[in-house]
């Protein structure tokens, strides 16, 4: 490999790590409040590039505006999912939540199976997303340029609400001690649900990447996004969300690197997120970032 | 104030709490007292919404059983819980912001005053996660958190769990200061020498039931109470 070449992939592998990245920051932050391994949130992100789709096909609308309305719709979707399978089950076993989970994601896939049928379809690509950036003889798609930006900006406003904001500091005292935090006037419902609204909005805006990055949709097309990002949030630690971002990017890296190295190894690209998990749960399961949360998983 | 009156929680099929009825008066110290397990907690954590109640608790004459906590918490009832329950993740001064949720923000600033007036430890150290603070400063900062949200009434649980004797006698005499001010306060101890000594009027209770109630200085006199609460024999 060539100089060139490693540094296309190493961008190939950053905006690929962007975009779990995205997805893992929903998962950490519901774990973080509820103890909650949310299975449902790779088919959310699916829900939400379905939405992109036909806010630009069926409504015609621009794309920046289908991204804005897939975020806004998503995040409503987010909210009822928690309000109609989770919220009557907050005092039950955690294992209930959990399977309840899984069973909100196979309604979902399901549901758009049914609905869209399982034929893949092609996601249309804005004119300023189809083209390359050519640096110094390097060449760049602009997809693989915004999408590490987008979710370093997402970041960066997520973190700032976390610790500026009452509602964010809620969230972190939340994500210690719900009892307590309601003994301090907050409606602990309601940042439950905020926090819900801005998983699956970050979902559906790494799934719109996903959809530019690789423009064919399908109702299970989540799956396996989802599963990678749940093993980023895991190797970041679960509950903190700038971790979820880095376990994402390196997963996203390492996933490129590795086909990029062993082009024999690409069948089993899937298998390293996975393999990569095994070896955080065993060796160190509070994972990069991680502190005890006193969950029991 | 406080008027609690057939007051009863189950958790489950254990009934915690069987219909037990008492008031506070506004600008008192009223204490509850009883052995482990005899339902201390659980009144204070039906007061504030915490568990499912059965029963008539008005505050300021209105009805709160049934009510969510963070409109009781409005309404200007805060407690400070058992084991102090600081949010160790969190700066004293969030610590003391989250106690503060629901104020206006133009009055944040003279709350934290009021509060580094009442513990100067605080302030030192409000840039510090609060989980590095000692047990008796924690206890400050609950007590300084409770009392950020305004409250008319009080709730302590326990304030003295686990404290060295030195400071023990530190917070009692906050709790006493706080209440020359004005403030209404309901505590529930373990340690029922100290509780009946700053108290006006206590409450002892047994296995989910009041068994005694009389004025504070007339418990620490009675048989039943020294034999069975203060350790004497």
């Amino acid at each position: 490999m060539n100089f060139t070449e490693v540094i296309q992939q190493l961008v190939n592998g950053i905006s690929l790590g962007s975009l779990y990245g995205l997805v893992a920051i929903g998962y950490t932050m519901i774990y973080g409040v509820l103890r909650l391994i949310n299975f449902a949130h790779g088919d959310v992100m699916m829900v939400g590039t379905y939405i992109a789709l036909f806010a630009v096909t069926t409504f015609l609308l621009p794309w920046w505006a289908a991204f804005i309305l897939a975020m806004v719709l998503t995040a409503f979707l987010g909210i009822a999912i928690d309000t109609i399978a989770y919220k009557p089950l907050r005092k039950a076993s955690r294992i209930s939540s959990l399977i309840t989970a899984i069973g909100v994601s196979f309604l979902l896939e399901n549901l758009f199976l049914v609905l869209f049928g399982g034929v893949p379809k092609a996601f249309p690509i804005p004119k300023i997303f189809a083209g390359n950036f050519n640096v110094g003889g390097v060449i760049l798609p602009v997809v693989n340029i915004f999408a590490p930006i987008l979710a370093l900006v997402f970041l960066f406003i997520l973190l700032q609400l976390l610790h500026h904001t009452k509602y964010g500091m809620a969230m972190r005292s939340l994500s210690l001690d719900i009892e307590t935090t309601r003994l301090m006037g907050v409606n602990v419902d309601a940042v439950i649900s905020l926090v819900f609204a801005i998983g699956s909005a970050l979902a559906a805006a790494g799934g719109i990447m996903w959809a530019l990055k690789y423009p064919s949709l399908n109702p299970l097309m989540g799956i396996l996004p989802g599963l990678k990002a749940f093993a980023a949030a895991v190797l970041g630690g679960i509950g903190d969300v700038a971790g979820a971002a880095i376990g994402g990017f390196i997963i996203g890296i390492s996933e490129i690197l590795v086909v990029a190295l062993f082009p024999e190894l690409a069948g089993y690209k899937d298998a390293l997120a996975f393999l990569i998990l095994i070896l955080v749960l065993l060796f160190k399961p509070t994972g990069i970032m991680g502190k005890n949360l006193g969950g029991r998983f | 104030m406080l008027k609690v009156n057939n007051l009863n929680v189950y958790y489950g099929v254990i009934h915690a709490l069987k219909g037990i009825s008492f008031n506070v008066p506004e600008g008192k110290i009223i204490t509850l007292i009883g052995s482990n397990g005899a339902g201390k907690s659980s009144t204070l954590k039906a007061i504030a919404g915490l568990v499912h109640t059965k029963g008539s608790i008005k505050f300021l004459g209105s009805e709160i059983v049934g009510t969510k906590t963070y409109t009781i918490v409005r309404k200007g009832i805060a407690k400070v819980p058992e084991g102090r329950k600081i949010f160790s993740n969190l700066t004293i001064l969030e610590n003391l912001r989250m106690g503060g949720f629901n104020r206006e923000y133009n009055t944040l600033e003279r709350g934290y005053d009021e509060v580094f007036d009442l513990f100067p430890i605080l302030k030192e150290r409000a840039k510090q996660l609060a989980g590095t603070l000692s047990g008796g400063e924690q206890q400050m900062l609950a007590l300084g958190r409770a009392l950020m949200s305004k409250p008319t009434l009080l709730m302590l649980d326990e304030p003295s769990l686990g404290l060295a004797p030195k400071i023990v006698s530190e917070v009692f005499g906050i709790i006493k200061r706080l209440n020359s001010n004005g403030m209404t306060i309901l505590l529930v101890e373990q340690n029922a020498a100290q509780a009946l000594k700053i108290s006006d009027y206590g409450y002892v209770l047994e296995n989910g039931k009041i068994i005694l109630e009389d004025k504070s200085s007339n418990l620490i006199t009675n048989e039943q109470v020294r034999k069975s609460y203060l350790g004497e024999i």
